[in-house]
């Protein structure tokens, strides 16, 4: 794509511009967490130079200028996903958090002993342990369906395992571990047709495509700030308003009320039941700043050069002799995770370092994944929209290099 | 190429990841210890052979990158013939080395060992140097976690 802004977007990065062990740094990490742009930066700290107080308080002109700016913010992620109000936008500290407020509280209120909670087999801890946490807590049953060895979900298991019982299906939208995209659509569909609420875990995929909430019609979507070029510690859990309105408040404290004597309390209503305390304000601003710049290159353009790099780098890999491809599945984000005959991912990460390639050599908060594909660990390149093809050519070059060294 | 990690990937541990030593099963094991990193997916099981506080063999299974292969490899030849208080001696000063002040390393007792020095210089990877020699201490120290064969 010769239209996409590609010099200008890695110009407006500057942690880009330096050089790693005197090499040119090659950021190829952006599944864990992705770079900040000089805007998002810039968000931050003219906040804290100009328009910092506590929000929703006080009546001065600071308190209203950070309110302003942090329900801007509010704003800026409802239009973004396309939610119907601000109302269904709360923020969190990430889509960790987020799915925990889930089931400490939606789940609690509606899924009792006996009951089932269905996950797939690609999930992140993130969207496993929690459920794991509730089930051991109210005897509920974890569901589990499983994926192929291209690390697709089998959606025919899948549907199988939507019971009576189920009282929640939670996917992840976008695979960390091996890039799969979930037919997320189908599994909506079939989860409604027998009324069963759908929490999508997009902290994945919220950084490589549009996301557009009502036309998925999932009840929930929750995501993390730091892949979405945002400051890290901040994320968004979106739901549906009528699922808010009737669901238990998450903390208590300041903000989150609207009356309190010592015999009740009268709990504030959506978005604010769910964010007792004072916000992380000045990260928030940095999410609306990151979703600003997103907006104005596009994600649709965004999606397509991904898919570029994504396919350039799959063909380069292909052809390294040794090297094995962990998830190909037909529906992929910009993630290539691989093992190389007889080295381990440890050392693939240690001799790339010392070429300045970062990526990332682990399970990848992916245990079940690693067991099902039989090995301990993956090497990750994870690509963002600053990535270039010469990037690429730079990393498959260091694989070559460390395959002649380990000999 | 790799000019900058010579001092980390020195050929001995090359050479003990291609050819790892003492990597066996041990029927007649003593003491058998598993020991993992979870943070690295690195397993191995350690076994020993034990006359009195001699332990006259040593060998290993499992899969970990090159520094912890070619660390327990080493770490099986090093402790044939050695006393558990001597093999605890040289758990301290191998531990000394990868993570504590230079000055305070025996290098004569540490011998071919020296070349895992270099992990003191890559925090992410001290654990993988370090891995065979905890799963040795467990060995040594908690018996309730080692099994017996007779």
């Amino acid at each position: 794509m010769t239209t996409f802004p590609i010099e200008k977007i890695r110009a407006d990065f500057p942690i880009l511009k330096q050089k790693i062990r005197n090499k040119p740094l090659v950021y190829l990490d952006n599944a864990a967490t992705c770079q900040k742009p000089q805007v998002v930066i810039d968000s931050i700290s003219h906040l804290y130079m100009h328009e910092y107080a506590n929000v929703h308080r006080g009546v001065h002109t600071l308190s209203m200028k950070a309110t302003d700016r942090y329900e801007g913010a509010r704003e800026k992620v409802k239009d973004f996903i396309n939610a119907s109000s601000t109302k269904e936008i709360i923020f969190v500290r990430g889509a960790t958090e987020a799915i925990n407020l889930i089931a400490s509280t939606f789940a609690k209120a509606n899924i009792n002993k006996g009951d089932e909670i269905l996950i797939t087999a690609m999930e992140h801890h993130s969207n496993i342990v929690p459920w794991q946490m509730f089930c051991e807590q109210t005897g509920a049953v974890l569901k589990v369906a499983p994926i192929n060895l291209q690390g697709e979900l089998i959606y025919e298991q899948f549907e199988k395992l939507i019971s009576d019982k189920t009282k929640l299906v939670s996917v992840v939208h976008m695979s960390n571990a091996l890039g799969t995209i979930n037919p997320v659509k189908k599994i909506i569909a079939a989860a409604k047709a027998k009324n069963i609420p759908v929490l999508l875990d997009g902290a994945q995929a919220i950084p490589h495509m549009s996301v557009d909430v009502q036309q998925l019609d999932c009840d929930f979507y929750v995501f993390s700030g730091h892949k979405l070029y945002a400051p890290a510690g901040i994320g968004v859990l979106y739901g549906k308003q009528a699922l808010l309105e009737a669901m238990p408040p998450y903390q208590g404290g300041g903000d989150m009320i609207r009356k309190v004597t010592f015999e009740e309390t009268e709990y504030n209503t959506l978005p604010y039941k769910f964010e007792a305390g004072t916000p992380s304000i000045a990260d928030v601003v940095g999410l609306g700043a990151a979703i600003d710049y997103l907006v104005e290159i596009g994600m649709d353009n965004i999606a397509a050069y991904e898919a570029e790099l994504l396919d350039y780098a799959t063909e380069k890999a292909s052809k390294i002799e040794g090297l094995r491809i962990i998830g190909e599945a037909k529906e992929k984000g910009a993630i290539l995770s691989f093992v190389l005959d007889k080295i381990h991912p440890h050392d693939i990460g240690t001799m790339l370092d010392s070429l300045g390639i970062a990526i990332r050599a682990g399970h990848h908060c992916a245990m079940p994944v690693m067991d099902f594909f039989e090995v301990p660990a993956t090497a990750r390149a994870s690509f963002a929209m600053y990535n270039t093809k010469e990037e690429i050519d730079v990393l498959m070059s260091g694989i070559e290099q460390l395959i002649e060294v380990f000999g | 190429m790799f000019d900058d990690l010579r001092d980390l990937y020195q050929e001995v541990i090359f050479d003990h990841n291609r050819n790892p030593r003492n990597f066996r099963v041990m029927e007649n094991a003593d003491r058998k210890v598993e020991g993992f990193n979870p943070l690295c997916g690195d397993r191995l099981t350690l076994f020993l052979k034990m006359n009195g506080d001699e332990i006259v063999d040593a060998s290993f299974q499992g899969s970990g990158c090159a520094i912890s292969t070619a660390s327990v490899s080493l770490m099986t030849e090093i402790v044939k013939g050695k006393t558990e208080a001597e093999a605890d001696a040289l758990f301290k000063q191998f531990h000394e080395m990868t993570t504590g002040k230079e000055d305070n390393i025996d290098l004569e007792a540490i011998g071919k060992l020296a070349v895992l020095a270099g992990v003191r210089e890559y925090p992410a990877r001290v654990k993988c140097a370090t891995l065979a020699w905890h799963t040795l201490d467990a060995a040594l120290k908690n018996e309730a976690n080692s099994i017996s064969t007779e």
